[in-house]
């Protein structure tokens, strides 16, 4: 990499007496997954390009607890969320942006109740913001012509109701856009969800994300677009074991946006 | 002697509606065995979804041929009803289509229930072909062998025998054929009874009658039995129904008030409670049994119609996992059916009979196999949320019974000891701006 990424901490704020405009949660998979890392790069050279004034928790961060809810274990959830917001609320933050839509879904619906009161936003409602304050300059012909399909976060959407941001930011990309059978709210999951990208899955025919990537791979894609660190690795392993990784590939609408950015 | 008919007509009204009163009763102490959940609130948007997804079938033509039936049968039933209460009208004051009396808007009305009748018959057989001669992968799951196969049989079946008692009925009755006013289809059923004599065509009409306002009575006391409950319950139901995003999951409070104990350094943990305070600690985290469930997920259970549209929707079922939303919500019924029945045999009193709804009806291979993908919620007609009764029995898994598998503990492990559910170190958490 050329540029050094500039990655500033809540800290380094606090010490300047200063305060950003919007907190960047990369969350467990953004900061340890190697794969996750590289949206999470993605995502803050964009930040970084358009000047946006932004911090992240750094070593200060902790896990939202969302797979520990999921998974059923509320006192761990709501220790993590209690020790998370004492946090945030010490660094008086009142915007939130991440890359993953289960620490959306988390901050945004089931902190408030024990106290932690945000504006939360996934990064593709952030990246729509950027693009329509033009913060962004996309060169369409990066993704001219091939075939992109997008694949729900079942966190995003279908928990959320937002199907639209995701498919506004993808459509500056000038790309062939091509919606899966089961798409928006019929979306099929990943299968990563519920605690299940951390267990083996139980029984059954086949993996949720084989047949997912087929959804996928029927639309004849170049491009399967993710908006979910998760249904990333998913999608990923489904597209090598149907053996088209040479074919597809599998890219976060950060990563898109950064490469159309020729960042 | 004439008033016989009219005592017979009111001694049969009152055993059909009394029973039916009687098992709404059983009906509502059942659902009230669960726990409390306050949802008084957002009226406005409550009355809005109960209107648009219950009264408007909203949900329904989502599956536009299915859809478009049941909205026939649905109209088809409520329409009806005016009919129904001029029966009981004639039958209590022996007076003979008494609604007759307004005119021809008469006739407009009974010619559209001749209509809907026609209509209903075809939708019924539709419906019925579906079911057994189309092999639809969604009414073969293993959960609809058995009773749950029959019941939905039985009430086509009812609908059709009623429908054609209805034309029938019509047809032989002389004075109204003489109107020839509303008798739309009807018509053309009179003359298959030409050759009868006068008094033969009155008697059919007359056992037509009495049939079928005893088989609507009998109907109605079928419900309580039968998956068919839906066409009541799915009013409340959908008024009560979820209003948070669908990725909220509630928050135990009983856990908050633990965690913020424990989190507080000034709490001293072994301090006697103050007098006279309640007790903080919750029978139990999450749910085993119907009674650990909140009122509405029995409420939920008992308006499950069965039509299976959340299994089929359901990533885990169609990859061929255990996991079907739709067993969730009859297992759920099933065990309050059989625990409501032992309350009943105790007088009023629940003893405990060894089972619960967790491992004796639901086992953990299907609680573990969810994705909380919400599928199943935004699939169902009728607002019911099969996740959230999932969710209450991972929870009882995991705090009570600390049986997670064994790649989760590892992972909660991790979260509580790093702060990720990967074993890496919480300082390294920066690492990839310089990687
Ligand atoms: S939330 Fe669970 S039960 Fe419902 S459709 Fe998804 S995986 Fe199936
Ligand atoms: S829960 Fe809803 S979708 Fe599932 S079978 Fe019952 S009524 Fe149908």
């Amino acid at each position: 990499m050329s540029e050094q990424l500039k990655v500033p901490t809540m800290a380094e704020f606090m010490a300047e007496g200063k305060q950003p405009d919007i907190l960047f949660w990369v969350g467990s998979a953004g900061s340890y997954d190697d794969r996750a890392k590289k949206i999470t790069k993605a995502f803050v050279k964009i930040l970084n390009k358009a000047q946006v004034n932004f911090a992240v928790l750094g070593t200060e961060e902790s896990s939202t607890g969302d797979v520990a809810k999921r998974a059923g274990n509320e006192f761990l959830f709501q220790m993590q969320a209690l020790m998370n917001i004492e946090l945030l609320n010490a660094y008086d933050v009142k915007r939130i942006v991440t890359c993953d839509p289960h620490s959306f879904n988390c901050l945004k619906n089931e902190y408030p109740n024990l106290g932690g009161h945000y504006d939360v936003i996934h990064h593709t409602q952030f990246l729509k913001e950027l693009i329509d304050s033009n913060k962004i300059e996309i060169k369409d012909s990066n993704y001219k012509g091939k075939r992109i399909t997008f694949h729900d976060p079942c966190y995003l959407g279908r928990a959320n109701s937002e199907y639209d941001a995701p498919r506004d930011v993808l459509a500056v990309l000038n790309a062939n856009m091509q919606e899966m059978k089961r798409s928006k709210a019929t979306a099929l999951c990943c299968g990563a969800g519920g605690a299940q990208m951390f267990k083996e899955p139980e029984k059954g025919n086949m993996d949720i994300n084989e047949m997912r990537t087929q959804d996928a791979l029927e639309t004849n894609p170049d491009i399967i677009a993710t908006g979910c660190p998760y249904c990333n690795t998913m999608m990923t392993d489904g597209v090598k074991f149907k053996e088209k990784e040479a074919d597809v590939a599998v890219m976060d609408i950060a990563e898109l946006i950064a490469n159309a950015q020729d960042l | 002697m004439e008033y016989v008919p009219n005592i017979i007509f009111a001694i049969i009204l009152i055993i059909g509606i009394g029973y039916f009163a009687r098992n709404v009763k059983k009906l509502i102490r059942n659902i009230k065995l669960g726990q409390d959940l306050d949802v008084s609130d957002d009226k406005p948007q409550r009355w809005k979804n109960m209107s648009r997804i219950a009264l408007g079938q909203s949900k329904m033509v989502k599956r536009p041929i299915a859809g478009f039936l049941h909205v026939v049968v649905y109209v088809g039933f409520v329409i009806i009803n005016i009919e129904v209460l001029e029966i009981i009208i004639d039958g209590v004051f022996g007076t003979h289509r008494i609604f007759s009396k307004i005119g021809s808007l008469y006739g407009i009305l009974i010619g559209t229930f001749e209509i809907l009748a026609i209509l209903v018959l075809v939708a019924v057989i539709l419906f019925w072909l579906r079911r057994n001669v189309i092999k639809l992968k969604r009414f073969l799951s293993t959960e609809m062998k058995g009773w749950p196969k029959s019941d939905g049989n039985i009430i086509l079946y009812f609908e059709v025998v009623l429908m054609c008692l209805f034309l029938t009925m019509n047809a032989t009755d002389l004075q109204f054929q003489a109107m020839d006013s509303g008798n739309v289809i009807s018509q053309f059923i009179a003359p298959w009874f030409n050759g009868f004599s006068e008094s033969t065509i009155h008697l059919i009409e007359r056992s037509a009658w009495w049939i079928h306002i005893i088989g609507i009575l009998a109907f109605l006391n079928y419900l309580y039995f039968s998956k068919h409950l839906h066409i009541l319950l799915a009013f409340p139901n959908t008024y009560y129904g979820k209003l948070t995003p669908k990725g909220q999951f509630p928050n135990l409070e009983a856990v908050t008030k633990e965690v913020k104990m424990m989190m507080d350094p000034n709490v001293d943990p072994f301090a006697a409670p103050p007098e006279g305070a309640e007790p903080e600690m919750p029978a139990k985290f999450g749910a085993s049994d119907v009674q650990d469930l909140s009122w509405v997920n029995l409420l939920n259970a008992y308006t499950c119609t069965e039509c299976g549209r959340c299994t089929s929707e359901c990533p885990a079922n169609q990859t061929g996992k255990k996991l079907s939303p739709r067993k969730i919500m009859m297992d759920t019924r099933d065990r309050l059916e059989e625990v409501g029945k032992n309350i009943d045999a105790n007088n009023g009193e629940f003893k405990d009979d060894g089972k619960q709804l967790l491992g004796d009806y639901i086992t953990n291979e299907e609680i573990w196999a969810c994705t909380t993908c919400n599928a199943c919620v935004e699939a169902c007609p009728v607002s019911i949320d099969p996740l959230n009764i999932i969710m209450q029995m991972r929870q009882y898994l995991v705090m009570e019974k600390s049986a997670a598998p064994m790649e989760l503990n590892n992972m909660m492990t991790n979260i509580e000891n790093n702060g990720a559910p990967w074993p890496y170190n919480q300082q390294d958490r920066l690492n990839w701006k310089n990687e």
